[in-house]
This record gives C-alpha cells, structure tokens and sequence, in this order.
C-alpha cells in the first residue's frame, strides 16, 4: 500500500514539469502551449487508467450495459483511485454523464473556495485521462472534461461517444 | 451513497498500483522528452529531490521523531518508518562502512517497478532514480548533505536492488538569534 502524500507530491511534479518543460525555450505560454500541456497529462493518465482497470475488473462479473459500467466507474473505480465514492451521478440516458465529488482528492490541498481556480485545470488533466483511459479499456470510448466552480468539488462530464 | 463520504480513519493508504503506473508514465515521458538515460536519470533524481524536501514535514509531523543521534539511527528510521509508511516495504539496513558514515539499503521488492521490463536499449536506465532524489532532499531538510545512489538494481539483471547512503556533512544551521 503507498501512501497519498507522495502521490500527490508525485502528480504535482509531473504537473509541473509538463509545464516547465513546454515554457523553456520560449517566454510565455500561449493558450495553444498550454492545451498542449493540458492533452499530453491527459494522455499519461490515459495509460494510468487503462492498466488501472484491467487489475480492478479482474474478479468482476461483466457488465449488463452502459449505466453500469458508470456506476462501477463511481463506486468501486473512484473508492480505489480517489479513495471515495462520487458523490452524485447525473445522466441525460443518452451518453452524458456528470459525476460530481464534492471533496475530490488532488484539490482538497489547494483552497476551500475560488482562490486559485485559474490553476485548477492543469491539476485535474491527468484524472480527467485515468477515467477516459479506464472507460476505454471497459469498451466505450469518451470525452471526459473536468469543471469546477468552488474548490474541491469538481465536476467531470464524461460524453460516450457512439460510433 | 454519501454513506462512506464522511468516513476519515485510514483514508491515508491508497492504491499503490495508481502510484506505479503514474510513476511509470512519468518515465515513460522522460524518456520520450530527453534523448539519453543519463539525462533522464537527472531528471527524475531532480524531481525527487522537489519531493523530499517537501515530504519530509509531511513525515515529520506523522511520525512524531525527533532529532536523530547518529546515522545509524537515521538509517532505522529511514528503513523502518519511512519506508514503510510512504511504500508499505521495510528494505533491510547491511554494509556498514567501518567509519559508520555509509550504508546499504536493500530492496526486496521495489514498489515503483512493479509492472516493469526494461527494454534493451535504456540499458543505463536507473528506473527508479526518483528516490534517491527524495532521499537526498528529505535529509537535507533535517540538515544532512546524504549522497544517494543505486549500487544494484534488479531491473538491470542484478538479484537485488540496492541504494547507498554516504554521508557528507551536517549542514550547519542559521537560525536568527533567539530562536531554538
């Protein structure tokens, strides 16, 4: 069992050496450059997610459809990774869904309300791949973005996309 | 739902298979980020570095140790209490060097390489060189200049993995006067 702190130690390196490494050589960040952070931490988490699921699905029956994959991905998923349920899971049936923790791990440091919400993006990129990589090892394939209007709840809203 | 959101006692231990894999896709971005091994190896003890010289308040305030006498006793609770409560293993402390200023410690098993196979061609590779960063930058904090450094690594085919403390120097203390 690893402990959560060096975790989140971890994840705020990788955070910031994503960024370092796109500033150094020009001055400023554009939004292009920061998109382009945004997308490769999402692709690390992808990787994350995918391994991630497979270890936890191992002695699970399969699933009977789409919602219950989600309700896998709320409560079993988010208990072993965020180490809580989601709080709330909100669906419109026709493959949106909005999951919302009110007390999720990686902001709970920051702020207990607006202070530093412009940062709050880069340090959610990488949870918002762990849920679309572990989706798309469950078969569906998704848009996970991640919201957040007072620390350190926040709202993901994963789109399934139909092919 | 919001049965399980209030429970607090234990809520430190996580699942050390996300640890690994996201150390893992971090090294797998250094790798695609810098040309050669070496200077990936530089990286990682870099941000290990970062790591340890904040986790060492984080230690510091849980475990509720002290100021430490003598290396020998670091070297305990680095093994015994660090160890085990960031990484959940206890590596054993051996090879002491006769002036008790240099150590081994040795890994079992090591957490951070639980899924991994080196390919042929990051033969210079040291996988887990995050460590000693955090080594290194924890004990600085307590005022201890510590050079870290894998000596073994199981990854590259040797049958346990080692890491080697030296010690260098106590680093001396500026406090402002009248302050303990």
């Amino acid at each position: 069992m690893a402990d959560e702190s060096l975790f989140e130690f971890l994840h705020m390196e990788i955070v910031s050496h994503i960024f370092n490494e796109q500033q150094s050589g020009k001055g400023e960040m554009d939004n292009k450059d920061r998109a382009a952070c945004i997308s490769l931490l999402e692709a690390m988490g992808f990787r994350v997610g995918q391994g991630l699921i497979e270890r936890l699905t191992r002695d699970t029956p399969s699933f009977k459809d789409e919602l219950d994959i989600m309700k896998f991905i709320c409560k079993d998923f988010w208990t072993k990774v965020f180490r809580r349920q989601v709080d709330n899971l909100r669906t419109n049936h026709q493959g949106t869904y909005v999951l919302q923790d009110n007390k999720f791990a990686l902001l709970t440091q920051f702020s207990a309300g607006k202070q530093y919400l412009d940062q709050a993006p880069k340090y959610l990129a990488f949870s918002c791949g762990v849920v679309r990589g572990a989706l798309s090892n469950l078969g569906l394939e998704s848009v996970v973005t991640a919201e957040v209007s007072v620390m350190p709840s926040c709202k993901f809203q994963v789109v399934i996309q139909k092919l | 739902m919001s049965r399980q959101s209030n429970r607090t006692t234990d809520s430190k231990k996580m699942n050390s298979e996300l640890f690994t894999l996201t150390y893992g896709a971090l090294v797998t971005q250094l790798c695609k980020d810098y040309e050669n091994d070496e200077e990936v190896n530089k990286q990682l003890d870099k941000m290990g570095y970062n790591i340890g010289v904040r986790l060492i308040e984080d230690f510091l305030a849980r475990s509720t140790i002290g100021r430490c006498q003598d290396f020998r006793e670091t070297a305990d609770i680095i093994a015994k209490v660090a160890f085990k409560m960031y990484m959940g293993i206890t590596p054993s402390v051996t090879n002491w060097s006769p002036g008790g200023d240099e150590f081994s410690l040795i890994l079992e098993n090591n957490p951070l390489a639980d899924f991994v196979e080196l390919p042929d061609n990051h033969s210079s590779l040291i996988y887990s060189n995050l460590l000693c960063g955090v080594l290194r930058g924890a004990l600085e904090m307590v005022q201890m200049a510590v050079d870290v450094k894998f000596a073994q690594d199981s990854l590259r085919g040797d049958n346990v993995t080692e890491i080697r403390m030296k010690f260098i120097k106590r680093i001396e203390e500026n406090l402002p006067a009248g302050e303990e």
